[in-house]
């Protein structure tokens, strides 16, 4: 493909070419119609609402500007907020489990005295390929009592079917679906970052004396830090967003409502109430949420997980 | 568990290895333990599903398939083929656009790209999913809503992708390299699909992969868009069965044996690009 060139390097031939432009049209282009368009659309929407304007014999209902009315309901809507509650209940429960059984799978695979790592690697990586539907279908059937395996042995001890599908389970019993379908991408990001920790770092380690446990804790885990915020970042985003899981479990189960979370919230209002100008604020409610959230944790954390000069 | 291997990594070497490869191993069961239950589950007929152990293999096998395939004229069939649109036809098109972008992010100085950088940034951080809805309203106004190019064109953008495809272009693709090209007279497009997009090539993979499984397991915006029930995706069809199935029980067997069916082409597909895809990608390009 290339040739070496017998004369020497020329000046270098200006480089104000279109080429960066032409290669970044499609993805711009594209950016500017899913994403910019519907967030501005979404802002715009959720100042707009319906307002009683006198006229005639009745008043007709006529869409205006409101102002921040709908964020006014969205913040003051009982459910909303319960919704919020309930995430919060569920994301302690699904977060940390996630990124715990993942930063110890991975330790244990980096692990030069465990066995059958290939196996488990696999094994744990399956789920990541289960729709979060099929995933929730499967669990739903796995609590439902009549087809538990779990209940079958309960009950065959004569201690009775375990409630999987009633509160205060049913949070546990979602983020365990949670908790099944991420463990192993979060395991492969974590066990990837932990080879790549040069090995003259932990031979030097070893040769103090110190142990595997030291060595994980005072050098491995240290160094896969920046892995670990981003994994993080990734479940905490992924928790503010779930909505596919409960709304599954749903035909099973009466602990879960139609405001479960606060995106079934949103749904019902755009879908089912048709008030779409509040489901735009509580949605611009949420992204805002996300962003905040996400910003505070880089900042607590320090660390320069996305930056690069 | 994390204490023993302190313990024993000293005193007994047995331990040493027995304690951390049983961890692993109760993991990898918990991982298996509903998918072989799902695939035990599809063997059974309608009665024998509520009535005989959960785990024991029945003898409807033959019969789901059957029933699956017949429902609704054929429409698990349709459902597979449209999840395969959807997430081949969106994964190869966020493939391309994601290595263009990423490249020309690496690779070229030029003004405004640290604000398309940037945005890009904040695009990985915006819950994709609470674009659904105004995504759907727009789509409605100019009448493709409801369409597979509804559920195409908002997967084929993916900030992801693109901040992964820059970081695998600065360190894949060598700018002497590019130089070189140049002074022997290549232009800017030929430099690109000859000499860069090979070198890409695992980012690509990786891409790809991340993006398949992105849109295969995809559910609130197919769910969002679409009304006939003939342009579902695979999640969406049995989530419709499940719905269904509380009011006609007979729809549970349907439903578990299409889930059964629908995960097996994705594991295998996994299990066979595991080999080129470059996780460390993710975790590797995050230490700057």
């Amino acid at each position: 493909m290339t040739t070496t060139n017998p004369h020497p390097p020329m000046r270098r031939r200006r480089r104000g070419t279109a080429a960066p432009y032409v290669f970044l049209t499609p993805a711009v282009v594209l950016y500017v119609c899913f994403l910019l368009i519907p967030i501005l659309y979404s802002i715009f929407l959720s100042f707009r609402g319906l307002r009683l304007v006198s006229g005639g014999a009745f008043g007709h209902r006529q869409e205006t500007f409101i102002g921040l009315g709908n964020y006014a309901t969205a913040l003051t809507d009982p459910e909303f907020l319960a919704g919020f509650r309930r995430l919060a209940i569920y994301g302690i429960i699904a977060v940390p489990l996630t990124l715990g059984l993942a930063l110890l799978f991975a330790l244990l695979l980096d692990l030069g005295a465990a066995r059958a790592k290939r196996f488990s690697r696999t094994a744990i990586f399956i789920p990541y390929a289960v729709p979060g539907v099929v995933a929730s279908l499967m669990w739903g059937f796995m609590y439902l009592p009549v087809t538990s395996p779990f209940s079958y042995i309960t009950e065959k001890l004569g201690w009775g079917t375990i409630p999987f599908l009633e509160n205060p389970e049913i949070f546990s019993s979602v983020a365990n679906i949670a908790i099944w379908s991420g463990v192993g991408f979060n395991m492969i990001i974590l066990y990837t970052s932990l080879r790549g920790i040069p090995t003259d770092i932990l031979d030097s380690a070893l040769m103090d004396g110190a142990n595997e446990w030291q060595i994980a804790a005072r050098i491995k885990i240290p160094l896969v830090a920046p892995a670990l915020v981003l994994t993080g970042l990734f479940a905490l985003i992924g928790t503010l967003q779930v909505y596919g899981e409960p709304t599954t479990l749903r035909p099973m189960t009466n602990a879960i409502t139609q405001t479960w979370v606060p995106l079934m919230t949103i749904y019902r209002d755009a879908f089912i109430r048709d008030n779409l100008s509040l489901a735009a604020a509580s949605s611009v409610v949420l992204a805002l949420g996300t962003l905040v959230v996400s910003v505070v944790l880089l900042r607590l954390t320090q660390k320069r997980a996305f930056g690069e000069d | 568990m994390s204490t023993d291997v302190r313990g024993a990594s000293h005193s007994t070497p047995l331990l040493a290895k027995a304690v951390p490869t049983a961890v692993l191993l109760v993991g990898a069961f918990y991982c298996l333990v509903p998918v072989a239950w799902v695939l035990v589950a599809s063997t059974k007929s309608r009665s024998q599903l509520f009535t005989t152990f959960t785990l024991a293999p029945g003898t409807g096998l033959a019969d789901n398939l059957r029933n699956l395939f017949a429902y609704g004229d054929g429409q698990y069939g349709k459902w597979a083929l449209n999840s395969l649109l959807y997430a081949g036809v969106g994964a190869v098109l966020s493939m391309i656009v994601s290595t263009m972008s990423g490249y020309a992010l690496a690779k070229y100085r030029f003004r405004g790209s640290n604000v398309v950088f940037f945005a890009i940034l904040g695009g990985v951080l915006l819950p994709g999913i609470t674009l659904a809805i105004p995504q759907y309203l727009l789509m409605s106004k100019i009448g493709i809503a409801g369409s597979a190019w509804s559920v195409l064109l908002p997967s084929i953008i993916s900030p992801f992708g693109i901040y992964l495809s820059r970081v695998y272009a600065m360190s894949a693709v060598p700018t002497e390299t590019m130089e070189a090209a140049r002074l022997d007279g290549a232009s800017e497009r030929r430099i690109f699909s000859a000499i860069a997009t090979p070198m890409m090539v695992p980012g690509m993979v990786t891409v790809f992969m991340l993006q398949f499984v992105g849109i295969w397991n995809n559910f609130l915006l197919p769910f969002i868009m679409l009304s006939d029930q003939d342009r579902y995706p695979i999640t969406v069809g049995l989530y419709t069965l499940l719905s269904k199935g509380s009011g006609e029980p007979a729809l549970y067997s349907l439903a578990i044996i299409g889930s059964a069916l629908s995960i097996i082409p994705l594991v295998l597909l996994l299990l066979f690009l595991q080999r080129f895809w470059r996780m460390d990608l993710i975790s590797g390009g995050l230490k700057g």
